[in-house]
């Protein structure tokens, strides 16, 4: 793994960047602008996992995620033209703001916790690969062939599903 | 004597015959309901052609059984709790079926994709009830559910439906958050998603200092929590059992609970019985709160669908005393359950359509009263339904049994759990006070006098409802060779003795 000053920038700089993007997708009102804002937390993620030595992760994720989803998002906003509604934020009462507050600290001392646990810097079951690709592969196409194909039936399922309760009423 | 090694993709293929069967042939049907124009002729015979897959599916999984199939250790699990399960669902599927082509000329719904989506979500539970990696667990689920959701929305007219089907598809998707959540969090800790492993892995002295193993072990009984309707994650199951279509209500109520019910109950028993010590006294409040709360709340309706949505999540209560217990005889009394509890559910749902007007009107208890007078034998069906759920003797047929075994398991425990079985019987004698109502609004109320003349009773309804009714009352007097049955097919308990299917499983025929 390279270490040094410009690792640890570069570290620093995409993982601000992203922290600070989200922060600022889940407080935007226009929707088109907070899906861009996701946008650009999702590169600096990709960056991060090509840090990480993730290449391959880090490609699926511009492409499905940055790429794919995310125009997907800004279809359905288009489609339903939302345009500016006075506010669009779900989470109105206090209440619920207080809760969502406690979740949301209990998610972060729970992180907290785990992190104070020892993990081993390398995972003992993942064997140290040259090859990018070749540790998602094996599995995805030798151990977990089952899972894999049973993927593709949910999504029939979902397809069928979504034309059914989309389709004119009879 | 069949045995496969599940490590090569063509012998795993082979033991997965009936899921391949059902999916292939959903798939089949899918192209006859879409070619050419939707009609009411066409959507009729994909419905008839289902149920003739779902029999041949069956027929495939008995001769499975028969000729003593087993497996080496692997993604999945071949044994006879797994055949057992999946006849039990394959039933409940013919009985949504048969309802369905019966609600679908009541409602006037024309949607062939109705049967189809129903055959999905059996594959699923399927693969869900042999699943022995949390990987197979999760997909299960996920193919369960979203066909359910769907399901829940098929009548597209009615707005309780479509409220049904999104609460149910919102909380679902939330519920399945924690599930996942917690399979990570599981994998982080142990490094396998297989059962066995982390079976292993998951021993009595080291839990404690394992707050990412015990975090995901709690994260993983909440996602199982939701989706078998327990308290206190039971909040969804009223209105989405009310709102939905009643044969889809059926569906939710039995098959679905009792696929979520094999995978919580073989998980638990393969990978966490190592760490019985913190996890049983959450099930433990778990299942004496679905009791108390489900019983007690079940009082007060006065809409059927209602009641019997809070009759379900009682019964969830029962069947969690049965996976504390987490011994032999309670693999035996969960099998036993499952299959009294889906004929009495789906039957008493099946009179509900029977008695019901178009636009799910007339299901409210005034409705039954007097139901004697004009449907004699409906009402005597009806009273063996309730009475199977309350768990009374000889007349209840196989509810009494189905209760008997459960609390039996619950004192035969290791750990006798007295606490729990008092509680079963309190709340059962609690439940008369709804079950009993019915039966009282039936045979002893004079039918009102602005009360609608029913409709006839057409085959299918006819069919499920009897038959039902006779399978009940039979097993009720000659318990006997199914008790045999069940008490063999036990999962595999322990991981140190990794074969997928006892010695003994078919011994018990």
């Amino acid at each position: 793994m390279p270490n040094g000053f410009v690792y640890e920038f570069l570290f620093y700089l995409f993982g601000l960047t992203a922290i600070v993007s989200a922060a600022i997708f889940v407080t935007r009102r226009n929707a088109v602008a907070a899906a861009l804002w996701l946008v650009n937390t999702m590169f600096c993620l990709a960056a991060l996992y090509i840090m990480m030595d993730a290449q391959f992760v880090g490609a699926i994720q511009v492409l499905v995620y940055a790429g794919a989803i995310m125009v997907v998002f800004l279809f359905v906003v288009m489609l339903l033209n939302l345009g500016l509604p006075p506010s669009v934020a779900d989470i109105k009462s206090k209440g619920a703001r207080i809760i969502a507050l406690v979740a949301g600290l209990a998610m972060l001392a729970e992180l907290l916790v785990l992190a104070r646990q020892k993990l081993p810097a390398e995972l003992p079951w993942l064997p140290r690969e040259t090859s990018v690709t070749t540790p998602i592969t094996e599995p995805l196409f030798r151990t977990y062939l089952l899972p894999f194909e049973i993927t593709s039936v949910l999504l029939l399922v979902a397809i069928v599903g979504a034309v059914v309760l989309a389709k004119r009423r009879s | 004597m069949m045995s496969f090694d599940l490590s090569i993709p063509g012998q795993l293929s082979l033991a997965l015959l009936p899921e391949l069967v059902l999916a292939v042939g959903a798939m089949l049907l899918l192209l006859i309901a879409a070619w050419g124009r939707e009609s009411d002729a066409r959507a009729r015979t994909v419905g008839m052609l289902a149920i003739v897959l779902s029999l041949i599916t069956m027929a495939i999984i008995v001769w499975m059984w028969l000729s003593g199939a087993k497996a080496t250790p692997g993604i999945i699990a071949v044994d006879s709790f797994r055949w057992a399960t999946d006849l039990v669902i394959l039933i409940a599927t013919i009985i949504t079926i048969a309802l369905g082509l019966d609600y679908a000329r009541v409602e006037q719904l024309v949607s062939a994709e109705t049967y189809v989506l129903v055959l999905l979500a059996s594959a699923g539970m399927m693969l869900l009830t042999s699943a022995r990696d949390l990987i197979m667990v999760f997909l299960g689920i996920e193919l369960m559910s979203i066909a359910v959701y769907i399901l829940a929305g098929v009548n597209r007219r009615s707005a309780k439906a479509a409220e049904a089907s999104l609460k149910y598809f919102l909380l679902g998707a939330f519920s399945t958050g924690f599930l996942l959540y917690g399979i990570a969090l599981i994998y982080g800790a142990t490094g396998s998603t297989d059962l066995a492993t982390i079976g292993t892995k998951v021993t009595g002295a080291t839990i404690g200092s394992q707050p990412m193993l015990l975090a995901g072990i709690a994260l993983l009984l909440v996602g199982f929590a939701f989706k078998v309707a327990a308290v206190p994650f039971h909040m969804w199951t009223p209105d989405v059992y009310e709102g939905a279509p009643t044969p889809i209500t059926a569906y939710m109520a039995a098959a679905v609970k009792a696929a979520a019910f094999a995978a919580l109950f073989r998980v638990w028993r393969e990978a966490f019985p190592g760490a019985l010590g913190s996890w049983h006294l959450a099930l433990w409040w778990l299942a004496a709160l679905t009791m108390v709360v489900g019983n007690i709340i079940a009082l007060v309706q006065k809409n059927i669908k209602r009641m019997l949505a809070y009759s379900s999540i009682a019964h969830a209560g029962y069947l969690l005393v049965a996976v504390v217990a987490n011994n032999q005889l309670g693999s035996a009394a969960f099998l036993f359950y499952v299959l009294a509890y889906t004929l009495a559910t789906m039957g008493a749902f099946g009179v509900v359509i029977a008695v019901g007007e178009p636009g799910e009107r007339h299901q409210q208890l005034s409705d039954f009263a007097g139901l004697w007078t004009v449907r004699p034998w409906l009402a005597a069906a009806m009273a063996v339904f309730m009475l199977a759920l309350l768990g009374f003797p000889i007349a209840g047929g196989m509810g009494f049994f189905a209760k008997w075994y459960v609390l039996q398991a619950a004192l035969d425990a290791t750990h006798p759990e007295t606490g729990l079985a008092v509680l079963l019987v309190l709340t059962s004698v609690l439940s008369a006070g709804y079950y009993l109502a019915v039966v009282m609004a039936m045979f002893m109320r004079p039918r009102s006098a602005d009360a609608p003349a029913l409709r006839p009773v057409r085959t299918p309804t006819f069919l499920v409802v009897y038959a039902s009714a006779i399978i009940l009352l039979f097993f009720g007097i000659f318990p006997g060779g199914f008790t045999g049955l069940a008490r063999n097919s036990v999962p595999t308990i322990t991981a140190s003795a990794p074969s997928a299917s006892p010695p003994t499983a078919v011994a018990g025929r």
